[in-house]
Parts: C-alpha cells; sequence; structure tokens
C-alpha cells in the first residue's frame, strides 16, 4: 500500500508542467468518444429515415444533408482526436523529460558512497530503458484505460437506450471475454518469461564470444563455442514458437467468440427486427456499437499485463530516486570570504563502510567492489598546511593518500567521532559544498575528460574563458603545443568519437583544467605519473611560477617531485610516519631516506649487475638490521617455500603479511635471483 | 552500445538485396505456403464477414419473415469456427518460419564470426556484432514472417472489397476506389517525415545514453570541480530537443491518424447520399448500402497497412544489408586448400596429422602494416626465440605491444616476410594447429558465464575435475576458489563479473595451465590489485613460464627482469631490444621507462617493509 501511494506521488510529481495537457487530453478522449458513438446514429437516422418509417420525409429528399451531418461530425471527432493525441504526446514527452532530468541531476548529486555501491550499467538501464517503458505505458496505456472505459460505457448507454434485452445478450460476453484474456495473458507471461531468459542467455553468448573472442581462438575453442550456440539458439527458437502457438491460440480463440457475440447480435437482432421490435437503422447502428465495444475489451488484457511491466520500471527508477543526495548546504555567505585557507586535519580516522549508502539492499556487485578496502583507512591523522605551503605527502598503496583528498573535497564525509577537518577557522562541514570544491582545484592520477573538445574540457569550469586564456594555462601544462598538432587543434573531440590521448596527455590536460579553476588550494594527485620525467620538471617548474599564492598538495612516489615541498608527510598504511622539510626527513634516516638512497642512486646501481634489487636490499636490510643472506635461495621455484620456512624472526618484514609466503623481501629476491640466472644462460 | 551510430540506408527497394536471403528461405516452403494459403482464406473470410448482415437486412427484415435464420445462425458460426482454424494455423506457420528463420541467420553468422580474423573484431564494437547477430536476424525474420504475410492479406483484402463492391454497385465502388490514391499520398507523404523526425529522436536518444555515462562515470570529477550544473545545463538541452523531436513525431502521428478517418469518413458520407437515393429508387437494397458502409470505413485500415509494411519492407533492407555484409567478410587470415586437407579446419580437427610444438620461434625478415593502417609498424624485422625462452615486451600504453604477439599468434601474418615455428613457415600448418597449442592469458582476463570449474576447464574440455583443481592449486587460484561459497561450482557471472580483475587472472592462469601448451603468451594486468593477490599473481606467473616459450606484454620489474630478452616499443615499433641489463647501459628509452616504474615499485616495497617493522 506504501509503495502505491509513493508510485502515485512519484507520478505527481513528474506530471509537473503537463498536467494541463492530460487534462486537455482526457477532455478529447472524452469527446471523441461521444463524437464517435455518435457516427452509428446518423447510419441508423439515415437508413430509417431512408425508409421512411419515422416520417422525416425532408431528409428523405435531401440525403446531402445526413452525408453532411456525417463529415461534420467525423472532422469534430477528428480534431478531438489530434487534440487528445497531441495533448498526450506532449504530456508524456514533458513526463519524460521531468524523469529524466530529475534522474541526471539527482545522480550527479548522489554521494560517491552509492555510486561505489552500484554499477554504471545497472544505473544507466534503469535511467533509459525503464524511463522509456514507464513514458510508453503514460503516452500510450494510460489514456488507453480511460478511452476504454469511455467506449464501453458510451456504446453500452447506446445499446441500452436501443434495445435492453438485445444489450443483455451482449453483456453476458463480456466478462467471458475479460476472464479468458486475464487466463490467458498469465499463460503467456509465464512462458514470456522463459523465452525471456532463453533471449539472455543466448545473447550473452554472443556478447561473451564476441568479447572473448581471443580467448576462444587461443584456446582454439571454436567448435565448443559453436555447440554451446547451437544449444541455447535451438532453445530460444524452440520456446519462442511454443510462446508463439500459445498466442496463435489465444488470438484464434479471442475471434471466435468475439465472432460469436458479433453473430449473436446479428442473428437474434435480425429476429428482433423481424418481430417489429427495433428498426432496420437501430439493428445496423447497434452492430456498430458492438465491434466499437468489443476491441477495446479485449485490448484490456494486454493494458494489464503492461501495467506492471511499467509498475517493475518505476519500482526500478524509484530505486535511485529514493537515495539520499550528498548536503550541498547553505548558499555562499558572503562574510564567509577572505578568511585564511590555512588547511587543518584534527585527529582524523577513517574507514569506507558499506552503510548509509542510499539503497535499501546493497546490491550483489557491492560485495566485491570494495573488497578489502572497508578497514581503517586513516588513523589519528593530525596536521596542519599553512595557507600558501607547497605540501607534499608520500605513502604506497593503500596508505591512505587520496582518501585525504576526497576528505577534503568532501567526496566521502567524515561522521561523528571521526575528527574533524578545517579549513580556515571553518570545519569544511560548515562550508557549503559548491563553495568547498569550488576552492579545491585537483588532479587526479587517472584523471577524467569528457567526450567533448579540448577547448571545451579545458574550460570546464570556466566556460567563458576566452582562447588566450586556454591557451595560456595549456602551455604551463606542457599540451598546447600537442594539440596544436592535431588537425583540429583546441576543438578536437576527446574519446569515443574523436581522439584517443595518451595517459600523460590526459593528465596535462587535466592539469590546464585545473589552472583554469584558479582555486586558492590544489592538488596534485600523482598527477605527473604518466608524462616523462623531463617534461615533468619543465611543467613542475611553469607551475611553480604560476601558483605562488596557492596551497599546494602533491602526492607522489618521485621524491624529485615532492623535494620541494615546505613540509613532508609520509604515510604509511594511514598514520603518520614521519614530517618535516627534505632536508629534514633526509636527516632523520626514515623511510623518505630509504627512498630517496633508492630513487636518487639509481644510476650507479642501474648498471651494477643485476641492479636495484641489491641495493635497495641493503637499504632495507641496513635499517631493519637483518640480514637475508641471497644465499638462503637457490632455485627460483623455491622461492615461495622459502619465504615460509624462514623463522618468523628472520623474516620480519615478512611479518605484516597473515598469509605465508606472501612476502616482498621474497619476491624481490626471486627477482634477482632470476634475473643473474636468466643473465647467466644467454 | 548505444554510441555507437547505426549508419541510415536510403537505399530504393532492390531485388538483389532480397535475393541474397533466398536460400535461408527455401527449407520453410512448406510453412510459407500453408501461412499464405489461409491468409488467402482469412482475407475472404474477412471481406465476406458485413456480407452477413446485409444479408440479413435483405433476407429477414426486409421481407419481414424468419425462415431460415437458424440455417443463417449456422453457417455464420461455421464460418467463425473455419476462420479461427485459419488464424491458428496461419499463425503457428508464421511463427515457426519466423523463430526457424532467425535461428538460422543467427547461425550462419556466428559461424562465420568464429572464422572471422582480428581485423574484423579490432575495428568493430562488440555492440555492433551483438546487434548483427541478435537484433537484425529478428527484424529480417519477423518482417519475412509476418510483414510478408500481412502484406499477402491486405493485398487480397484490398482486392477482394473492391472485387465484391464492383460485384454489387459499380458506382459507389467507384466513389471509394476514388478515395484510395488520396489516402496513399497522404499517408507517403506523412510517413517520410515522420520517420525523418523518429530518426532524429533515435540519434538523440543514443546521445543522452551517452550523456548519462559520463554523467556517473565522470561524476568524481564533476563533483570536485563543482560543474555539476553546467553539466545538468547541457543535459536539460538534449532532453529539450528529445521532447521537441518526440512530440514533433506524435503530433505528426496525430495529424495523419484523423485525417485518414476523415477520408474515410468522407467516403461513407458519398455513399450514404449517393447510395440513399439508389435504395429510394429501388435501385440496390438496404443490406447493400449497409454493407457499403462498412467496406467505406474499414477500407482503409488495410491501405494503410501496406503503406507501412511497404516502408517496413524497405527499411528491413538496411538489417539485410547488415547481415550479408558480415556474412561476405572474407577473414584476413585464413588457412590454405592443402593445409586445411592435411590438418582439418576449425570445426573438423584432424589432430593425428597435427605436430607437437617445441616452441621455437623465428621471425624472418618480418614487416607489418595493419590492414586498416597506412604505414608499416614492422619493418624487416628477424628474431630467434629458442623454445623454452622468455621474451618481455615493454612499452608505454597504447604503443602497440601486442602487435608482435598478434604475429606470432597468427591472428595477423607478416604483410611480407615469414615466421617460422620449429622451423616451419605457420602458414603451412593449421591456425587451430597453433592456437590447440598455444597458452593466452591476457590483461583484462576474459572468462564466460558459468562455475569457476568451467571456467578452468575450458583450457581442456576433457580434464578430469582432480586435474581441474590440481591445475588451479599449482597456480594459487585455489585461494580464490576457497573464498567463493560453492567452491569450484560458484558462478562467476557474465564475463565473470563476479570476480575481481585480480581473481580473473588467477582462474584464467589456471585454465592456461591446464591447456599445458608449448607457447605462452601473457598480458599483466596494469590495474591496481590489492597487494595479496599482486603477489599471487606474481608467483603463478612465474610458475607458468618455466620451461615455457612465452611472450609476455609486461608491466611489473619482476617480470621483466626475469625475462630472457626484452623488446622496447615506442609508437608501434621495436626500438631496443637486449637484456635488462644491456639496455640500462645502453641509457635510452629503456632506461627512461624502467626509472620511473622503478621509482613506484621502489617506494611501495620500502613501505611494505616499513610495515613489517611495526
Amino acid at each position: 500500500m506504501k509503495t502505491k501511494h509513493r508510485k502515485l506521488s512519484l507520478t505527481v510529481r513528474f506530471f509537473d508542467g503537463s498536467k494541463g495537457y492530460f487534462a486537455a487530453a482526457l477532455a478529447a478522449s472524452l469527446a471523441t468518444t461521444v463524437l464517435n458513438a455518435l457516427m452509428p446514429q446518423i447510419f441508423r437516422f439515415s437508413i430509417d429515415s431512408v425508409l421512411g418509417q419515422s416520417g422525416f420525409a425532408f431528409l428523405s429528399g435531401h440525403l446531402w444533408i445526413l452525408a453532411l451531418l456525417l463529415v461534420g461530425v467525423a472532422a469534430l471527432s477528428g480534431i478531438s482526436q489530434y487534440i487528445c493525441r497531441a495533448n498526450t504526446a506532449m504530456a508524456g514527452e514533458n513526463f519524460a523529460k521531468n524523469m529524466r532530468d530529475a534522474l541526471f541531476v539527482h545522480v550527479q548529486k548522489l554521494p560517491m558512497r552509492w555510486h561505489d555501491r552500484n554499477q554504471t550499467g545497472d544505473i544507466i538501464q534503469r535511467c533509459t530503458s525503464d524511463v522509456e517503458v514507464i513514458r510508453n505505458f503514460v503516452v500510450t496505456q494510460l489514456l488507453e484505460v480511460f478511452r476504454t472505459v469511455f467506449l464501453a460505457g458510451t456504446s453500452l448507454a447506446m445499446m441500452l437506450s436501443m434495445h435492453v434485452k438485445l444489450s443483455m445478450a451482449v453483456l453476458s460476453f463480456i466478462p467471458v471475454v475479460v476472464v479468458y484474456s486475464a487466463v490467458f495473458y498469465r499463460l503467456i507471461a509465464r512462458r514470456f518469461i522463459d523465452a525471456d531468459e532463453a533471449e539472455g542467455e543466448l545473447s550473452t553468448v554472443v556478447q561473451e564470444n564476441a568479447t572473448g573472442v581471443r580467448v576462444v581462438r587461443a584456446f582454439g575453442r571454436e567448435k565448443f563455442e559453436m555447440d554451446r550456440f547451437r544449444e541455447k539458439n535451438e532453445t530460444f527458437a524452440r520456446l519462442w514458437i511454443r510462446l508463439g502457438t500459445l498466442s496463435g491460440v489465444y488470438w484464434g480463440v479471442g475471434d471466435l467468440i468475439t465472432g460469436f457475440q458479433v453473430a449473436t447480435v446479428i442473428v437474434l437482432g435480425a429476429a428482433e427486427a423481424v418481430r417489429g421490435n427495433i428498426t432496420v437503422g437501430e439493428f445496423v447502428a447497434f452492430a456498430s456499437y458492438n465491434t466499437t465495444l468489443v476491441w477495446p475489451i479485449r485490448g484490456l488484457g494486454r493494458i494489464l499485463s503492461d501495467m506492471s511491466k511499467a509498475g517493475v520500471s518505476f519500482e526500478r527508477v524509484d530505486y535511485i530516486i529514493r537515495a539520499e543526495e550528498e548536503a550541498y548546504g547553505k548558499a555562499y555567505k558572503n562574510g564567509d570570504a577572505g578568511e585564511s585557507f590555512d588547511i587543518t586535519f584534527d585527529h582524523v580516522n577513517f574507514a569506507y563502510s558499506a552503510e548509509h549508502a542510499g539503497g535499501e539492499k546493497p546490491l550483489p556487485q557491492e560485495a566485491e567492489a570494495g573488497a578489502g578496502s572497508y578497514g581503517q583507512v586513516l588513523s589519528d591523522l593530525h596536521f596542519t598546511i599553512p595557507q600558501g605551503q607547497t605540501f607534499g605527502i608520500l605513502g604506497g598503496t593503500g596508505s591512505g593518500k587520496t582518501t585525504i583528498i576526497q576528505l577534503l573535497t568532501r567526496l566521502y564525509e567524515l561522521r561523528e567521532g571521526q575528527g574533524s577537518i578545517r579549513i580556515g577557522e571553518r570545519d569544511i562541514r560548515d562550508i557549503p559544498l559548491e563553495e568547498l570544491r569550488k576552492c579545491v582545484g585537483m588532479v587526479l592520477q587517472e584523471p577524467f575528460l569528457y567526450s567533448r573538445t579540448i577547448r571545451e574540457n579545458i574550460a570546464a569550469c570556466a566556460p567563458d574563458a576566452s582562447m588566450d586564456e586556454i591557451r595560456r594555462v595549456a602551455k604551463i601544462a606542457c599540451i598546447d603545443e600537442a594539440v596544436m598538432n592535431f588537425p583540429d587543434g583546441y576543438e578536437t573531440l576527446v574519446g569515443e568519437r574523436g581522439v584517443t590521448l595518451s595517459g600523460g596527455q590526459r593528465q596535462r590536460v587535466a592539469i590546464a583544467r585545473m589552472l583554469l579553476q584558479d582555486a586558492p588550494i590544489l592538488v596534485f594527485d600523482d598527477s605527473l605519473s604518466a608524462v616523462d620525467s623531463q617534461t615533468d620538471s619543465l611543467i613542475r617548474k611553469a607551475l611553480g611560477e604560476y601558483m605562488k599564492d596557492a596551497t599546494v598538495i602533491l602526492i607522489s612516489h618521485r621524491i624529485t617531485t615532492l623535494m620541494g615541498a615546505d613540509q613532508i608527510l609520509v604515510l604509511n598504511h594511514g598514520r603518520i610516519e614521519e614530517t618535516g622539510s627534505h632536508q629534514e626527513l633526509i636527516r632523520k634516516d626514515g623511510i623518505y631516506r630509504k627512498i630517496y638512497d633508492i630513487q636518487m642512486n639509481q644510476d650507479d646501481r642501474a648498471c651494477l649487475d643485476a641492479g636495484a634489487n641489491a641495493v635497495m636490499r641493503e637499504n632495507i636490510h641496513a635499517e631493519s638490521g637483518i640480514h637475508v643472506e641471497a644465499g638462503t635461495k637457490t632455485e627460483q621455484g623455491t622461492r615461495v617455500e622459502a619465504g615460509t620456512k624462514m623463522e618468523p624472526g628472520t623474516c620480519v618484514e615478512a611479518g605484516t603479511k597473515t598469509e605465508p609466503g606472501i612476502s616482498v623481501v621474497s619476491d624481490i629476491e626471486s627477482g634477482n635471483e632470476t634475473g643473474g640466472v636468466s643473465h647467466g644462460s644467454l | 552500445m548505444a554510441a555507437y551510430e547505426e549508419q541510415e540506408y536510403h537505399k530504393p527497394f532492390s531485388l538483389r538485396t532480397w535475393g541474397k536471403m533466398l536460400p535461408f528461405f527455401k527449407p520453410y516452403k512448406k510453412y510459407f505456403a500453408i501461412t499464405m494459403g489461409f491468409n488467402v482464406f482469412l482475407a475472404a473470410v474477412d471481406v465476406a464477414t458485413p456480407l452477413f448482415q446485409s444479408y440479413a437486412i435483405d433476407h429477414f427484415i426486409t421481407p419481414g419473415k424468419l425462415e431460415g435464420l437458424w440455417r443463417f445462425a449456422l453457417v455464420y458460426g461455421l464460418v467463425i469456427v473455419f476462420q479461427t482454424v485459419c488464424v491458428y494455423l496461419s499463425v503457428h506457420a508464421a511463427i515457426t518460419i519466423e523463430m526457424n528463420l532467425g535461428r538460422d541467420l543467427k547461425w550462419a553468422q556466428f559461424e562465420h564470426l568464429q572464422m572471422l580474423s582480428f581485423s574484423y573484431y579490432n575495428t568493430t564494437p562488440v555492440g555492433y556484432i551483438h546487434a548483427r547477430v541478435m537484433s537484425d536476424t529478428l527484424r529480417i525474420a519477423t518482417m519475412v514472417a509476418w510483414g510478408l504475410v500481412d502484406m499477402l492479406w491486405a493485398l487480397i483484402y484490398v482486392a477482394s472489397v473492391f472485387a465484391v463492391m464492383f460485384f454489387l454497385n459499380v458506382r459507389l465502388a467507384l466513389i471509394i476506389l476514388l478515395i484510395v490514391p488520396c489516402i496513399a499520398v497522404l499517408t507517403v507523404y506523412f510517413q517520410n517525415k515522420i520517420l525523418h523526425w523518429n530518426r532524429k529522436v533515435r540519434k538523440i536518444n543514443s546521445q543522452i545514453t551517452s550523456a548519462y555515462n559520463e554523467g556517473i562515470t565522470g561524476v568524481r570529477t564533476s563533483k570536485s570541480m563543482g560543474i555539476e550544473k553546467e553539466n545538468e545545463e547541457a543535459f536539460f538541452k538534449r532532453t529539450s530537443e528529445m521532447r521537441q523531436a518526440a512530440s514533433r513525431s506524435a503530433k505528426l502521428n496525430a495529424v495523419y491518424i484523423p485525417a485518414v478517418l476523415l477520408f474515410s469518413s468522407a467516403a461513407a458520407a458519398a455513399v450514404l447520399a449517393q447510395g440513399g437515393h439508389m435504395v429510394q429508387e429501388k435501385a440496390m437494397g438496404l443490406g447493400t448500402l449497409s454493407v457499403f458502409l462498412s467496406y467505406a470505413v474499414i477500407i482503409f485500415e488495410p491501405i494503410q497497412q501496406l503503406a507501412r509494411l511497404l516502408a517496413d519492407l524497405i527499411s528491413c533492407q538496411a538489417n539485410i544489408e547488415r547481415v550479408t555484409d558480415l556474412l561476405e567478410q572474407k577473414p584476413n587470415v585464413a588457412d590454405r586448400e592443402d593445409v586445411i586437407r592435411k590438418y582439418g579446419d576449425s570445426f573438423h580437427p584432424k589432430k593425428e596429422n597435427w605436430e607437437r610444438i617445441k616452441g621455437d620461434i623465428v621471425f624472418e625478415d618480418v614487416s607489418f602494416m595493419y590492414p586498416d593502417g597506412k604505414e608499416y609498424v614492422l619493418e624487416h624485422f628477424n628474431l630467434h626465440v629458442p623454445a623454452g625462452m622468455n621474451v618481455a615486451i615493454v612499452g608505454e600504453t597504447g604503443a602497440g605491444k601486442s602487435t608482435l604477439v598478434n604475429l606470432m599468434g597468427r591472428f595477423f601474418e607478416p604483410t611480407s616476410g615469414r615466421i617460422l615455428i620449429d622451423g616451419v613457415d605457420y602458414r603451412e600448418r593449421s591456425q587451430l594447429w597453433l592456437h590447440s597449442q598455444m597458452g593466452y592469458v591476457l590483461q583484462n582476463p576474459h572468462l564466460f558465464s558459468g562455475t569457476v570449474r568451467e571456467n578452468i576447464r575450458y583450457g581442456r574440455l576433457s580434464a578430469a575435475d582432480a586435474e581441474i583443481e590440481a591445475a588451479a592449486e599449482s597456480v594459487s587460484a585455489d585461494e580464490v576458489v576457497k573464498k567463493l561459497e560453492k567452491g569450484y561450482e560458484s558462478d562467476v557471472g557474465e564475463s565473470g563479473g563476479r570476480l575481481s580483475t585480480g581473481e580473473k587472472q588467477l582462474i584464467s592462469f589456471a585454465r592456461a595451465i591446464l591447456a599445458d601448451p608449448a607457447i605462452f603468451v601473457l598480458d599483466e594486468a596494469t590495474s591496481s590489485i590489492d597487494t595479496q593477490t599482486e603477489q599471487l599473481i606474481q608467483q603463478a606467473t612465474a610458475r607458468l613460464l618455466k620451461g615455457h616459450t612465452s611472450f609476455i606484454i609486461a608491466h611489473r620489474l619482476s617480470t621483466i627482469r626475469q625475462a630472457d630478452l626484452i623488446l622496447v616499443v615506442k609508437d608501434g615499433k621495436v626500438i631496443e631490444r637486449g637484456t635488462h641489463r644491456e639496455l640500462l647501459e645502453k641509457k635510452g628509452y629503456y632506461y627512461e621507462l624502467y626509472s620511473r616504474q622503478f621509482e613506484e615499485e621502489a617506494s611501495v616495497r620500502v613501505f611494505e617493509g616499513a610495515t613489517g617493522n611495526r
């Protein structure tokens, strides 16, 4: 009952702005029905007056008047029919537009947590196909229901007014038709589900065969695939033939029943006319009302089944509508502007969790989407970035560095008891979302570009930017030259229908885009990882001049990128490992120093035998005071076992892993060992 | 999928195109005969029905007697029963044709797809292929089974109605005939306009789908830049266009249908005026007049239907062209006649003649250009890979690393030069021979719907359960299996969608191990995989490559360093080759690539190590 109520209130909401159309359509539909009901009356009248029974001698001499009347009524009916159809269409299209718009706006505003849980394809399906089903229902079926009722009502009224007994004979068929239609629709619906599933399975085989063509060929499984396809194809054809045959029975028997009904009217009507109970004209009119009554009633069965389909679609769309939007907060308050932009993380603890995602039921795919990511991500993070500083964050995979930024921009919200983040004196939860996000510009490692032109992409945040401004930021991001080399220059389309940019180019376009945003806080999240080191330093130099006043947060694993920062935070599994300037951290001799040594000494080390690992291992081992002899491993094949067999004490590095044998150190060793072996064999 | 725009066909009716479908129609001659035959009956019955009313008026009501009414009722009843039987039989025949024809067309295409080369798959979106096999065939089958039959029915119906009318009264028949061309012109005019707007609607619709896609996949970026408003406005513009185009089409329809009805009422009115006089002058029975009135109203339905069907028939030609296009695609890689005779084709292999591959591979003066490319990506390339050697191919994303692998696996053939396997040009052997002895593990591993067990068994169909489990254990895929509720019998979902990329990779390793091929091709995953699975995969990789000739499109340093030979690819060309050490000493492009990769992995490892201290 509650869901019915909800459907109704949603329908009302989407009908906003088209109630007038709908009312006009309804009125016109009613008018059409009445006008159409007049037609048989004209026939009846003409037949009777032509025969001279009712004594309209004048008319029987001037039949053209009746003919004109007929055309006149038909024209009126045509006009009202047009009004009805046109208004229905407007109502339906408006309804669909409202629905599409509402969904788009809503989906944009749903929190990231919700997006994490739901698959893109599924959401799109709901926003397109399901909306289409509902639109179809509103445009065609909903009015059809009213029309059927009107039509049946007027026809019956007309018939009853002419001859009650004959009308009863007609009426007695109606329950038969209705029950029969309903029963058959159920039967057909059941077979339809089977057939539909078979179609889905067949479709999957085709889809998977085409996407997996490499696997099929590589394993030489063409025959196997064909056998599988043949089986599904046969089942599909068989089930549909079965369904079609049943429909054949349905239509055949339906024709039989209505045929008998028409025959009954004619036979009984003829008898009544002979007895003089009705006139010939009435007989003809009666027969014609009967036909207008029979068809819509047969159509009712179909409408009922469509209605349940639309109901399902409605439910699927409502799944999205129901989800709760982000709290965007109050509009911009003037007094707040111009404050300081110091960023403070105050004892922040954070874990991604499945709750609060908005939907009622978790989707099946959700279970794996966040596999392993629901643990504690940030623990007691406490630091301040003074305005105008350049702040570096160094961290490994899963250290939570990206989470810091997502929290800062409230893509994910901190909840009570998880600490707080402040910009200036204000808790970010008190800053309206739009304002907050506009003042943090960021470039992600794998930036998203819109399938628009390069110019539109760069100007995404500043649609009014002039070409000069766009080229200026593009030059800073070292992308101008590459863009000018495209035949269409800045008007080149990106994505599906345009050019495919390389990872480095995408990152640089994203940097240009961010520069144009002109935000006081800039974040670079591993955003030059796909750019070669020369271009990297060029960009950094250009950026350095450009962003003098901005607060800059650099996230990277490349020391050269971070070393110029005023302050560097080393983040390790959600905890602050160490902080300080480059010089301080070097002196500290911690993780930062180790990474620095490895990365800076690369040249020398690379030319040494099997390179990197030896030094790296020494570094690690020197630090942890553990010495693992390369000699412990003899063959590459024993690598895994060697890791597991090590005494807990001797292999502290492996200690983090709960699973035996999965140890970073042992892996590095094996890399070295096999490297050595293979070199020897060459 | 929706974003892939179909080209529109504007071609006139062509018998040649339809002729290509004839072989597919042939097996169903009998059913065609049945459905057409019964439709002729049906049309006749439909024409006859109004005659009953006229008979009743002229024979019972006007003379005022009831004699023979029961016989009349009986005949009427029998005709109705006959009609029911006709409906059922013709529907049954039509559905049989539709589904069987559809099945045959699907089958022919699927079979052909199994033989087409990779170049076809590289240039054709999966959605397009899918639509060819599923939707186009359905439309053709539906059109042929129902459309042609309906057309026949309508033609016969119209013809017989006019025949009856001319038989009953020539003058009235002529009045109705006069209006037919008007309706035809009206229909053609409106259909064209409506079609135009409908195309527009379809186009905007696919734009809306793309917009949703972008709105959802780019939600993080849009949110962080705070440009939701701008996106919304762009979207609203599209939906407004949609509303306009869709209502235009609907309004045209709204004019068209009443207009046709108006014509039919005009015809009825003319018949009424004219026929009324005739009845008064006793030149015609009242019953006949009522028949004409009925015909005047219903004749337009089949005429409209004919016009619509004709338009459908022509647009269906586009479907036929798409299907025949696919069927006429020639595979770029095909086995020679004599090779097929000796080794069998893909569906009937003669395994008894197959030689076991040792895995010695030679590229001999190979030049190669992609079929759709403009320049050579390989020129006079020479390479010898002795059996058991591991070759790593490195380079940036999109640099063309898979070219060599595609050539080696004969998914493409060299434009000039030869590739020898165990000393013999691989074109001397069948494709299946090579593919059956080659293991292929993809970066984005592809699994099929079904259970884990079924997926592993794909590597060797005859494998026993124990062998499958052993294969899984040998690459630690059993770690994945253990986590699944039903173990090996767990459903992996469509395209393996219920598993993560890393898990899919492990399963696909097991599949490859089970096949136990002489040559391995491995495309390492680039996407970030959680550390644990990553470790499992690295171990499995080493296990996989041991003792096999292998080509690895490598992304991990550990794999690269293990390789016996590294080929460095840039802009589609092999620009450096050598061992890890040689390449580093060269300080060239590899050095640059390596350093970047190294920095990243180094810090990751130090962090992992540091955590260990905690």
